[in-house]
């Protein structure tokens, strides 16, 4: 049986002590999105400020489990100033590191997404024990699930 | 304590197991219960002995599978006091048999503007069918508040119920464990013209329950709560108001005539069981029903109220301020249901360390969201009280937040 030590790394509880980019943002110019796990009833709200192809500023609101708010805290750290092809290619390797499990659950086949190698997860590595746990993957996808849907809303305004 | 839970315990084989060296410590009854060997036993006699279609054939097997069939339907009336057990109705779970009042008698008497009343307690399964109802036919919802001490509030009732239709509420909250006013608001109901139905889902599988001294028109509860297995529950409903509803779902089993240019429906109870119904859950239940009856429900909730006195001393004396349990405070007027908030924990971190020591309790919002909305959090982390559960039971989940504290510093 895995170890809470490999769904609880220490940085995993640093950013759930201290969550980076939390607040809000003025909207507009932000878009606003909001994301829910109906499993446990957390929630994520994400404010993006897109400036043409760039993600310039984003903020992280609501409340969950240490997973889901550590998940939230390292995304915003990582994904703030890139673009926004960068942040779905990031956003493509971390769900890659994630899906194989989440989508079996779902019921499907769990077939792995094509992935850029050259994409450094970071920090973000950390949340990989996450899959050991599979009722937990839920919690640490639900902000990258929120991101993907605000950048899509954001586009298409 | 009345009970003799270590015998108790015995009768349920899933909690003699060890998991990674723990003794399984089960605690969220309020979700679904475990099963006695009895319950079991009899699921499986049905099975290997004389299980069959009911209702259809004259063979021997047949015969026998309706009679226990029908038997245990006779023992499920009697074990809520009901006049007959043509007022049980098998449905799924409380869910559907809510869902069917929505249908069945809410389709033939709620019209563009009736009122239909609730409380901010419910579960989603008597909130949702009655928002599909505001959608599709534009009936007004009204809601009974919260008190501060986690009662309904029912300082505006009768203003709330003027001009009602139907008054729908919990028996024992399944976040709180706040038990309400069951006849009270019955009286009120009926005073107002209204019916009254009762989401007896945490009620009946705890405490003595007696449909005519509740004063209620529908009520609702499941097996699988209760001893018995999932796939079976119940709606109880006053046998005039049966009788006047339309059925909720045609086919086979439920039809007295079928023509080309018309059709026919049974009596009641047979005419809301459309199709093969769960025979052997219905007999499960039965067996359920007598497992409970032995063991006497007053000895259940007896036990259940010096358990959950014990388990409130308990976690305030370890815990102080670090723990809130969203609940009234007094163990007589509350069922065994602690929904625990804990330091600056979320409720999904406290129950993956209390997994870690076998410890089972739920983490989520209940299916109550607008509850959790109302008492100001997400979720919380909810250990629920049986008839197995014993005072070592709690002294479990104590040490495991003593961890949990531990753990998240």
């Amino acid at each position: 049986m895995p170890g809470l030590e490999d769904l609880y790394r220490e940085i995993i509880l640093d950013h759930y002590r201290n969550p980076r980019n939390r607040g809000e943002l003025p909207v507009p110019p932000a878009h606003r999105v909001e994301g829910f796990n109906p499993l446990c009833g957390d929630e994520v709200v994400i404010y993006l400020d897109v400036d043409g192809d760039k993600v310039t500023d984003l903020r992280i609101d609501g409340q969950g489990c240490s997973i889901s708010q550590s998940s939230a805290s390292m995304m915003s750290a990582a994904v703030k100033g890139k673009t926004v092809e960068e942040v779905r290619a990031l956003t493509r390797a971390f769900k890659a590191m994630m899906s194989i499990h989440e989508s079996a659950l779902d019921g499907g086949d769990g077939e792995l997404v094509e992935v850029d190698p050259d994409i450094k997860l970071g920090d973000l590595e950390a949340l990989r024990g996450v899959v050991k746990f599979p009722v937990r993957i839920k919690c640490a996808t639900l902000s990258w699930n929120t991101l993907a849907q605000g950048l899509d809303e954001a586009e298409v305004s | 304590m009345g009970l003799d839970v270590a015998r108790i315990k015995k009768d349920f084989p899933l909690l003699q197991q060890q998991i990674d060296g723990h003794r399984l410590v089960y605690l969220d009854s309020a979700a679904s219960s475990q099963k006695p060997q009895a319950v079991l036993d009899a699921m499986d006699e049905a099975y290997t002995t004389y299980f069959a279609n009911v209702h259809r054939s004259v063979y021997k097997i047949a015969a026998e599978s309706t009679e226990r069939y029908e038997d245990a339907r006779r023992k499920i009336a009697t074990f809520i006091n009901s006049p007959s057990p043509s007022n049980v109705v098998f449905s799924k779970n409380v869910t559907e048999a809510i869902n069917l009042v929505a249908y069945s008698w809410g389709r033939a008497n709620l019209h563009k503007g009736d009122v239909v009343v609730l409380t901010e307690m419910e579960h989603h399964a008597n909130i949702v069918p009655w928002l599909m109802l505001e959608e599709e036919r534009g009936i007004e919802l009204r809601w009974l508040g919260l008190t501060d001490d986690y009662q309904l509030d029912l300082t505006d009732l009768d203003e709330k119920l003027d001009g009602a239709k139907l008054l729908s509420f919990t028996a024992l909250s399944n976040v709180l464990g706040t038990i309400t006013p069951i006849r009270e608001l019955a009286d009120a109901a009926h005073a107002a013209g209204a019916l009254c139905l009762v989401d007896a889902a945490q009620y009946v599988p705890h405490i003595p329950t007696d449909v005519q001294a509740l004063g209620c028109d529908f009520l609702g509860f499941t097996g699988h709560k209760m001893c018995g297995p999932t796939g079976i529950g119940v709606l109880w409903a006053r046998e005039e108001i049966l009788d006047a509803m339309p059925p909720f779902l045609g086919g086979g089993e439920m039809i007295l005539d079928v023509r080309l240019d018309g059709w026919t429906p049974k009596e009641v109870p047979w005419k809301f069981e459309a199709g093969t119904p769960p025979i052997v859950e219905v007999i499960g239940l039965g067996a359920a029903v007598d497992y409970l009856t032995a063991v006497g429900m007053d000895n259940v909730r007896q036990h259940e109220i010096e358990l959950t006195g014990y388990a409130l001393h308990t976690l305030q004396k370890r815990f102080g301020d670090d723990i809130t349990i969203h609940g009234p405070a007094g163990p007589g007027a509350r069922g065994g249901v602690l929904s625990i908030a804990f330091r600056d924990v979320h409720p999904h971190d406290i129950s993956q360390i209390l997994d870690t020591e076998a410890v089972c309790v739920r983490a989520a919002h209940h299916c109550a969201k607008p509850l959790m909305r109302r008492l100001g959090v997400g979720a919380t982390a909810r250990a629920s009280l049986y008839l197995y559960n014993d005072e070592a039971d709690i002294d479990a989940l104590a040490d495991g937040l003593d961890h949990t504290a531990t753990f998240f510093g």
